[in-house]
């Protein structure tokens, strides 16, 4: 089974890459964008087949290592 | 006193700062391997700088991880005392054995310079022998320094006097062209609750001696050796 490991800054977070972001495509000449923010995604293939233990499993290893909850939120899907 | 030094694969300044803790107490301190699980009876912990395992993940992220600070946490919670410079700083951070945590600097870019700080308070293990609100000057060299909190957690800072080291200009004023890491309210250290744990982005070792440009980092050394003789 597939995990898909998604962290994001939370709110209100200073994303300074995000905001370089911004200014080069806004420089490129793409316009209307309100604002950017980046993040991780982190891609897990698990001996685990049985969905409920995967998802213990990778929200312990978010909690533990993958994201550090004091700036960033995490999500994941699980794909068979 | 008995120091011991932890390295970590990508730790950098950690014989600089045996250096700086041989010149001052007269012993070498013991180098501590990240992979060992258990240190030599020590006085006082050091987290050195660097970029263990690359900053990868977060910066201390892998490293916070490593079986030596399952240790280094334990003797923490006996009351040892803990030093982490830079990185050793974004470790302990990474641990959760101090508040918040060191992102990426507001201008993106590394910053290697002196810059000068502002000593909080000086009846610290770590700060007698400053003077209280003395500005001294001490280089940074990081691409992380940037400290965040929560605001509830930088007031419990505030409220708790647990504000270790702030950037400066030179009359002592925490304005933002001090502050090119782009740190809450100009950060550059903290102490945990009992003030036994010191972790501070500016490297104190790098200016401990007359041949390096400067002294003022010498009195925290001083300072510690003082306590733990």
């Amino acid at each position: 089974m597939r995990a898909i490991v998604k962290i994001t800054l939370k709110n209100g977070v200073l994303d300074p890459q995000g905001k370089a972001i911004e200014g080069a495509l806004n420089s490129l000449g793409f316009g209307g964008i309100d604002s950017v923010r980046q993040g991780k995604i982190i891609e897990l293939d698990l001996d685990e087949t049985e969905t409920e233990k995967a998802e213990a499993a990778v929200a312990e290893m978010c909690e533990k290592l993958l994201a550090n909850t004091v700036i960033e939120n995490y999500s994941y899907e699980l794909v068979p | 006193m008995r120091a011991s030094v932890v390295v970590f694969p990508g730790s950098n300044c950690d014989r600089d700062v045996a250096v700086a803790l041989r010149n001052v107490s007269g012993h070498a301190p013991d180098m501590v391997w990240h992979g060992d699980s258990s240190l030599p009876a020590s006085d006082l912990i050091v987290l050195p700088g660097g970029f263990s395992y690359g900053d990868y993940l977060r910066s201390g992220a892998m490293a916070a991880h490593s079986p030596i600070m399952k240790e280094v946490v334990r003797l923490a919670a006996r009351g040892t005392p803990i030093l982490g410079i830079c990185n050793g700083f974004q470790v302990l951070t990474e641990t959760g054995l101090l508040p918040g945590v060191l992102m990426c600097n507001a201008s993106l870019k590394f910053i290697c310079r002196n810059l000068t700080l502002r000593v909080e308070r000086n009846d610290t293990i770590f700060s007698r022998h400053y003077q209280e609100k003395e500005i001294i000057t001490i280089p940074i060299a990081n691409h992380d320094g940037n400290y965040f909190a929560d605001r509830e957690t930088l007031d419990r800072l505030e409220g708790e006097n647990r504000i270790a080291f702030r950037y400066t200009n030179a009359r002592g004023e925490a304005d933002a062209a001090s502050n090119p890491t782009g740190s809450q309210n100009n950060i550059a250290g903290i102490y945990d609750k009992n003030c036994r744990i010191l972790g501070l982005m500016p490297h104190p070792e790098r200016v401990s001696e007359d041949l390096l440009g400067g002294l003022d980092g010498k009195p925290l050394f001083e300072s510690l050796l003082e306590v733990l003789h």
